[in-house]
Parts: structure tokens; sequence; C-alpha cells
């Protein structure tokens, strides 16, 4: 395929070669019986003076040149016909002469053209295509520390930022089928529609590869959902940040963490999408501490809270499964959620007591007095899980037990009950409440092999005037 | 490498907009006073009201869905339209 705006070639047949090619030195002696040209990409004296020397590579670049030698058929300015490396028939066929190479091998690969190699290709994509990205410039002084304008300029977090340079978001951009300039969302606080290129420019300086770019997408969609409400999760005095699950084969293939220590550090993918989703709030959609982020204490997983479930060796069905998604889709959940709290039955060996345990912490979540107000992720350890498995249970068993173990009496919920301010009003004394409502608690197995754990990740206000979960399938 | 970067805010200039003079007297103003639908604004919002209707001010009330979105434009627009000066109550 020709690239647009390409320079032009000449009408007939063009060849491209380079000296550093064993196959383009044996095809040389041929060239003068067809070739109305000869472009060479390194030496301009091979394999005549009278070749063209494709100093810039932009002949190659946007003739979209991957092998050398390749032979081109140009009609009217367009291109109608091309073969690469040395293939005789081919050769022959394409020059119309018969003889043609008669005593050479029928067959020998070519070689890399320049335009592809790796240490190239990003530069000549930002001088060839870099005018295909919108954003706003800013040029650096000579004596200018990149990484300290970046922080003097309130586009970081707190932490370095990788420099967004052409070249590096034109490379994120591959990460994708979407256009730079489609619009992904409009970001609160400020209302801001955030295309493509933004949260390339994003992800580059989270720490993205290219293939994590669609789920940076998808997780943005997500959080800039009316359900998500990331105003509201920005805006509150609660600790509260997009904590991000991610479901399907592709956490695997993008190489994400699941296992050991999948909540903490140490593993790039989770912590670039959750970071790239975070810097977009920031820098697009203005939310920063101090302004619209009012949040009293914060928690670390505001910078990044990203991880996938353990789905490979889970007894459970998966968190995405759960919410209508088939095992073969490329999912993100968003909650609104704290920092993960650890939940610890070193002892326990059946379903029931694991339900127990699991109960018993998930009553205090944010107090003790407070019911049906807030969600919650239950993290399943691999141990814990086991457990489960071992008795039968599955994930619908284990949230109809655990919500029947959370029905509270009134009499301990109402203000002043148990010396605690904070509580439901008086005349709901005879009543018993639901610790959460039925929807409420979010499963997930995630963690390392070793060690009869689980965590619970609290949430912040739910429904409709707070912040629902919500599920987006990452598309490319 | 490049020396140049791309940026990566939303490149909003912030539209510059003349703050309205101060006004000499509250006789006179129509004081919109908008509750966030937190708990209590409504009791900070009924002083200021008294104080405002006794220093000779007309007071109109609004009140937005959930103090956890932004003011729905309808309701924005209609304090606009409507008041001289708005007040907004925090709570807690």
């Amino acid at each position: 395929m020709t690239l647009p705006n390409a320079p032009t070639l000449p009408d007939g047949l063009v060849v491209v070669v380079k000296r550093d090619c064993e196959t383009c030195r044996m095809v040389a002696p041929l060239l003068p019986q067809f070739a109305r040209v000869v472009y060479t990409q390194d030496d301009p004296g091979f394999p005549t003076t009278e070749a063209v020397h494709d100093s810039d590579l932009a002949i190659s670049w946007h003739h979209d040149i991957e092998t050398v030698p390749t032979v081109l058929r140009v009609a009217n300015g367009v291109e109608v016909e091309r073969t690469v490396g040395w293939v005789r028939d081919q050769w022959v066929a394409i020059t119309g002469i018969e003889s043609l190479g008669a005593d050479l091998p029928p067959f020998r690969p070519g070689c890399g053209s320049l335009s592809v190699d790796p240490d190239r290709v990003d530069r000549l994509r930002a001088l060839f295509s870099g005018h295909a990205l919108t954003s706003r410039r800013i040029e650096l002084a000579d004596l200018e520390d990149e990484m300290e304008l970046l922080f003097e300029r309130g586009f970081t977090d707190g932490l370095p930022v990788v420099p967004p340079t052409e070249e590096r978001v034109l490379r994120m951009l591959q990460g994708t089928t979407r256009a730079p300039d489609d619009v992904v969302a409009v970001v609160a606080p400020d209302l801001v529609e955030v295309t493509v290129e933004k949260v390339a420019i994003n992800a580059v300086m989270a720490g993205c590869k290219p293939e994590y770019l669609p789920w940076v997408l998808a997780a943005l969609e997500a959080v800039c959902t009316d359900a998500f409400n990331i105003h509201g999760v920005l805006a509150t005095t609660m600790p509260v940040g997009p904590v991000i699950v991610c479901n399907g084969p592709g956490t695997r293939a993008i190489g994400m963490n699941s296992e050991g220590n999948a909540l903490g550090q140490g593993n790039r993918a989770n912590l670039t999408i959750g970071r790239a989703v975070q810097l977009i709030v920031r820098n697009v959609g203005g939310g920063r501490p101090g302004e619209v982020d009012r949040a009293t204490h914060g928690n670390p997983g505001k910078i990044s809270f990203c991880f996938a479930e353990r789905e490979h060796d889970s007894p459970l069905t998966s968190l995405a499964v759960s919410r209508g998604f088939q095992p073969t889709q490329n999912t993100v959940t968003v909650f609104a959620g704290e920092g993960p709290r650890c939940i610890v039955d070193q002892k326990v060996r059946t379903a029931p007591e694991l339900a127990n345990v699991f109960a018993a912490c998930l009553r205090t979540l944010h107090s003790p007095k407070l019911v049906l107000a807030f969600d919650a992720i239950l993290v399943i350890g691999p141990e814990h899980a086991h457990v489960l498995a071992a008795d039968g249970w599955s994930r619908e068993r284990l949230l109809e037990e655990l919500h029947a173990r959370l029905q509270v009496p009134g009499s301990e919920l109402v203000h002043g009950a148990l010396g605690i301010a904070d509580g439901v009003p008086a005349h709901l004394r005879d009543v018993t409440l639901p610790k959460f409502r039925p929807d409420g608690i979010l499963v997930v197995h995630a963690g390392g092999g070793a060690g009869l754990f689980s965590a619970m990740i609290g949430g912040w206000a739910n429904g409709e005037m707070g912040s629902q979960p919500v599920t987006k399938e990452v598309l490319p | 490498m490049s020396r140049t970067l791309l940026d990566p805010s939303s490149e909003r200039t912030a539209p510059h907009r003349e703050r309205l003079a101060r006004p000499t007297q509250l006789s006179g103003q129509v004081v919109g006073l908008l509750d966030i639908s937190k708990p209590r604004g409504d009791v900070y919002l009924d002083r200021l009201e008294e104080l405002l209707v006794a220093a000779g001010a007309k007071v109109l009330r609004y009140k937005k869905p959930t103090f956890t979105k932004p003011a729905p434009v309808d309701l924005r627009h209609e304090i606009a339209t409507q008041c001289t000066l708005v007040i907004e109550a925090l709570a807690d």
C-alpha cells in the first residue's frame, strides 16, 4: 500500500536496494537490464553512481518498503505491482525478461529495509507523520531539564514522568486502531473532550507500552461514565480513586500480574495503566489535589491501582463473567475504592469458617455502624479459594452465605449504639439491615500461591448518587 | 532525542471573566442561595436567609440534586438569570 503524500515514483520499474544486503549485491548486475531508477538506502555509489540516494529514507518510508531488494512497477505515478527479495520467477514475471538471472539460484530472501530498522523507525515516523499530531508543542531551551519542566508545569503526579516526545507518542498510537483525533470521553471536572492523542501522550508519561493503550482507553471510558462519576470520586473527602480490575486473555498477553504482589509494585502493565488514567484525569480533566480533589487523606492507590484477576486456575467464575461478559473478552471493571486491607485466617479449613471471617471483616467496612452506603471488592487469595473449592462453593454460594451473615440488628446500628455517634435513625432499632446492597460485594480471585490471606477494598458512596462499578470491553 | 514535547493538558485557556463590581449594599439585591444537598447545609442557609432578608435583600433558594455531581446546566442558567448574587453552601 502506498502511503498518502508519498514522493512520486517515475513510471516503469524501480528498485530499492542497500549495499549491506547480500541479496542486493547478488542481483545488482541484473538491474541495468530493466530498472528505470535504482534507489539506494545506504551507499550512494551502490550499485553504480547513477543510483538515487534515498538519504532521508523518504522514498522507502512513504512507499512502505519493508524488505530490500524490492522491485516496483509504477504506471501513471501509481504502484501497480511489487516483488520483494529475489524470487527468480517473480522477477521474470514483473520484468518480462525470460533469461533474467538464469545463472542465479531460484530464491534468496531479502534483508530488512533501513526504513523499518528499529533504531530508526521512531525518528522516521515523527519526521514523516508528526504532522498528524495536533497537540500544542512545548519547546525546550537547550539548558532546560525536560523532567524538571514537566514537574514545574504541574503535569506529574509527584513522580517523574516519561517526556512525551513526538517519537514516543507516535509509537504509542501504534497500539490502537483508533485515529488520534477520535474523542474517547468527556473528562471531569473540567468536562473536556479527550482525544486518543491526548490519552497517548499521558500514557507515554505514565510509562505504558503501546499494547497497553487499548486498556487505558477502555478504563478511561469507564471512569468517565455518569454511572462511575469520576467528578464525585475526585471531589470527595473520602480516600478513594479508580480501582481497575482487568479480565480476559489479554491480561496475560500484555504481561499483567494477577499473582504474587498483584496489588503491589513491580509490574509495568499493572502500574502504568492505572497511572495513565489518573494522569489524564489530572492533566486533561483538571482534577488535582487541593483543587477539586478534596480528599482528607487520599491513599497511595490514587497514583495507580490496577491489577488482573487470576483466572487460569481460579475455582470461581471471574468478575467479568459475573457481570455478563464472556471469558474470551478482555474487559476492565472500574470501582471507586480505597486501599486494600488484609483479611487473615491461617487456620481456616472449611468454606463456612471462611465466610465467617470474611463477613466479620466486611462488617467493619468504613465503620461497623454504617450499612448499605458502601460497596466492596473482596480479593480472594488462591489458598482461601482452595478452601471454598474443597467444599464445592461457587461465587454465587459464597455471596449468598456472606449476605446471610451480614444482616445486622438495628439495635447495633442506631445513633449512639456501641457508644458510637454515627449510625441509623432510632426508629430503625427493631429492624434488621443488610451491611451491603444485593450486588454490593464484587469478588475477584488474585494473589500469590502461598498465604491464607484475602483482601478487601472499601468503596465510596454507592448507587445513583455516588459511584457504580462499570465494566467495559477492551477493543483494539 | 527531540527537544520538543507534546502538551498533555486540555490546552484550555481559562476564559477571562471580569468580576462584577462588589455591591455597596444588600438592599435590593436578589441573592440566590444554592444548597448542594449535603446534610445540614440547609441549617446554614436558613440563617443566612434571615440575615439577608433583614438587610433588605430578596432571597431565592436553589438546590442541586446531589453534592457529588456538578450543578445541572439548567439550574446554573436559572440562577444566572434570576439573581444578582449567589452563595453556594458547603456543609458537614
